[in-house]
């Protein structure tokens, strides 16, 4: 598969307001893209405006991927509420897609995509009979079996313990290799294991560059280059001024 | 839950009743009631037991036409449902119909449907059918439009036409919503075919209880209520069984 670059280029109303002025956001094809920022700052609005899913903003402007076709119907999307069906088992949530376009469910490759969530022994229960973290898997399942070269990630970790969590960062880096992706995070260690690059969003420019590792992701979260990036980006996200550490910000 | 704790419930039920039934005893025992106004519940128990052939037949008319008329209520209380759902033409048409008609109480209709339908039990069905159709198309309706926000995305990303978002989404998410309006029509649909049959009909459960009241044999009237009461409770049972079977996730 060869997943688009992404150039998203204007400004995002919502009503008669302005969300975000003088927008340039440019998403690296087939790597990652961290979107930070406070909340309500209209994050999740510029993830949606991409997934092509409602969201009340206008995007006065142009979004367009940089292999010329349509992003409709390319955007696949986890967010933080798993989205699971609570009536169906694990196995047919991964393959609720093919029931809502009409097709036959691939069983074989929804059971493969189970086993490399590690899930396969679980694939007859029920959401409600799973913990948090299995449920994002099973989503995490759901989301590589529609097999798009999009994909949006609006903080699906946030709501997991922290162990559980750095599990499903390494699980979804390795599964999701190749695709643009484009994460939602509050979280900066998260953001620094995971991004090629990273953008604040909010202020006069809309968004600005964080400056990200350059090793190649996932990264450990105990290396000094994690710690040190982390430190600047969580200065710069409780805007704090830096001091002299020596570090590129 | 245990077979003790069952038990425990049942010894529970059966003090209840034996209590409730001494309490009656004395009451016509203490006030010198005549038999004619107040019967106690040894009269009933009588009056049970030599009309029992006349109460059987008269109680099978009643909850054949009670059976027939909730089916009919469901079958397009469901269908309304699942139209408005599908349709925001007949939303915006049928709804403000649907409220008004609510508004009139159906049991004020009953001598109406007897002055079109006559004696038989084609008015005792109508009357049960209305009666039981609005709880169900109101209930089921709002727990098809009650769709989680994260759902609709899922149908969206997915590309899901609004009959398969229907289909696999909408209905199942709909179905404890479908149980609540059933329970609320096992309550109304005993009293919608006796109403119907004191208006006018020559058998029937209501139509006995009628006779005796007119005849003076209240302890036969008694002995009808309680008939009635234990085929509302069937009917109540085997509704929560149903919706326990099939309506719960």
């Amino acid at each position: 598969m060869t997943s688009p670059g992404i150039a998203l280029q204007g400004a995002v109303h919502l009503n008669e307001t302005i969300l975000l002025p003088n927008l340039r956001l440019a998403l690296a094809a087939g790597r990652w893209t961290v979107l930070l920022g406070p909340s309500g700052v209209g994050k999740t609005t510029l993830a949606r405006l991409v997934a092509g899913l409602p969201t009340g903003a206008q995007l006065e402007g142009t979004m367009r991927a940089d292999d010329g076709a349509p992003l409709d119907g390319r955007v696949a999307v986890m967010a933080q509420d798993d989205q699971l069906l609570p009536w169906s088992s694990a196995l047919a949530n991964v393959c609720i897609g093919s029931r809502l376009r009409g097709t036959r469910p691939d069983w074989t490759r929804a059971r493969a995509l189970l086993d490399a969530v590690g899930l396969l022994p679980l694939a007859e229960r029920k959401p409600g009979r799973l913990s948090t973290g299995q449920r994002q898997r099973v989503a995490l399942a759901r989301t590589l079996y529609e097999d798009r070269p999009v994909v949006v990630l609006d903080e699906p970790f946030s709501a997991l313990d922290p162990v559980t969590r750095y599990a499903m960062q390494d699980l979804a880096a390795n599964l999701l290799t190749g695709r643009t992706v484009i994460l939602i995070t509050h979280d900066p260690q998260e953001a620094m294991r995971l991004a090629y690059a990273a953008f604040l969003i909010g202020g006069p420019d809309g968004a600005s560059a964080v400056e990200t590792p350059s090793s190649p992701a996932p990264r450990p979260a105990d290396s000094p280059e994690i710690f040190a990036a982390q430190a600047v980006l969580l200065r710069r996200l409780t805007g704090a001024t830096a001091p002299d550490t020596g570090i590129a910000a | 839950m245990s077979s003790g704790s069952a038990m425990l419930r049942a010894g529970r039920a059966c003090l209840a009743t034996a209590t409730a039934l001494l309490g009656w005893h004395l009451v016509v025992l203490l006030t010198g009631a005549p038999s004619f106004i107040l019967p106690g519940p040894l009269d009933v128990a009588q009056a049970l037991g030599k009309n029992a052939a006349l109460l059987v037949t008269q109680t099978g008319f009643s909850a054949v036409n009670l059976l027939q008329g909730l089916a009919l209520g469901v079958v397009l209380g469901v269908a309304t449902a699942l139209n408005l759902a599908l349709s925001p033409a007949a939303r915006l048409f049928l709804r403000p119909v649907l409220i008004f008609a609510q508004a009139v109480p159906v049991f004020a209709l009953a001598p109406v449907i007897t002055l079109w339908l006559g004696y038989g039990a084609p008015s005792k069905i109508v009357m049960v059918a209305l009666v039981t159709y609005f709880p169900i198309a109101s209930a089921f309706f709002d727990g098809l439009m009650r769709l989680p926000p994260g759902l609709s995305d899922l149908a969206q990303t997915s590309g899901a036409g609004p009959l398969r978002q229907l289909i696999h989404l909408q209905v199942p998410n709909a179905l404890p919503a479908l149980a609540s309006g059933l329970r609320l029509s096992a309550i109304y649909a005993p009293l919608a075919v006796v109403i119907g049959e004191w208006v006018g009909s020559s058998r029937g459960l209501g139509h006995l209880m009628l006779m005796a009241n007119g005849r003076g044999q209240t302890d036969l009237m008694f002995a009808s209520l309680m008939v009635l009461a234990l085929l509302s409770l069937s009917l109540w049972a085997l509704v929560e069984a149903v919706a326990r079977r099939y309506l719960t996730r």
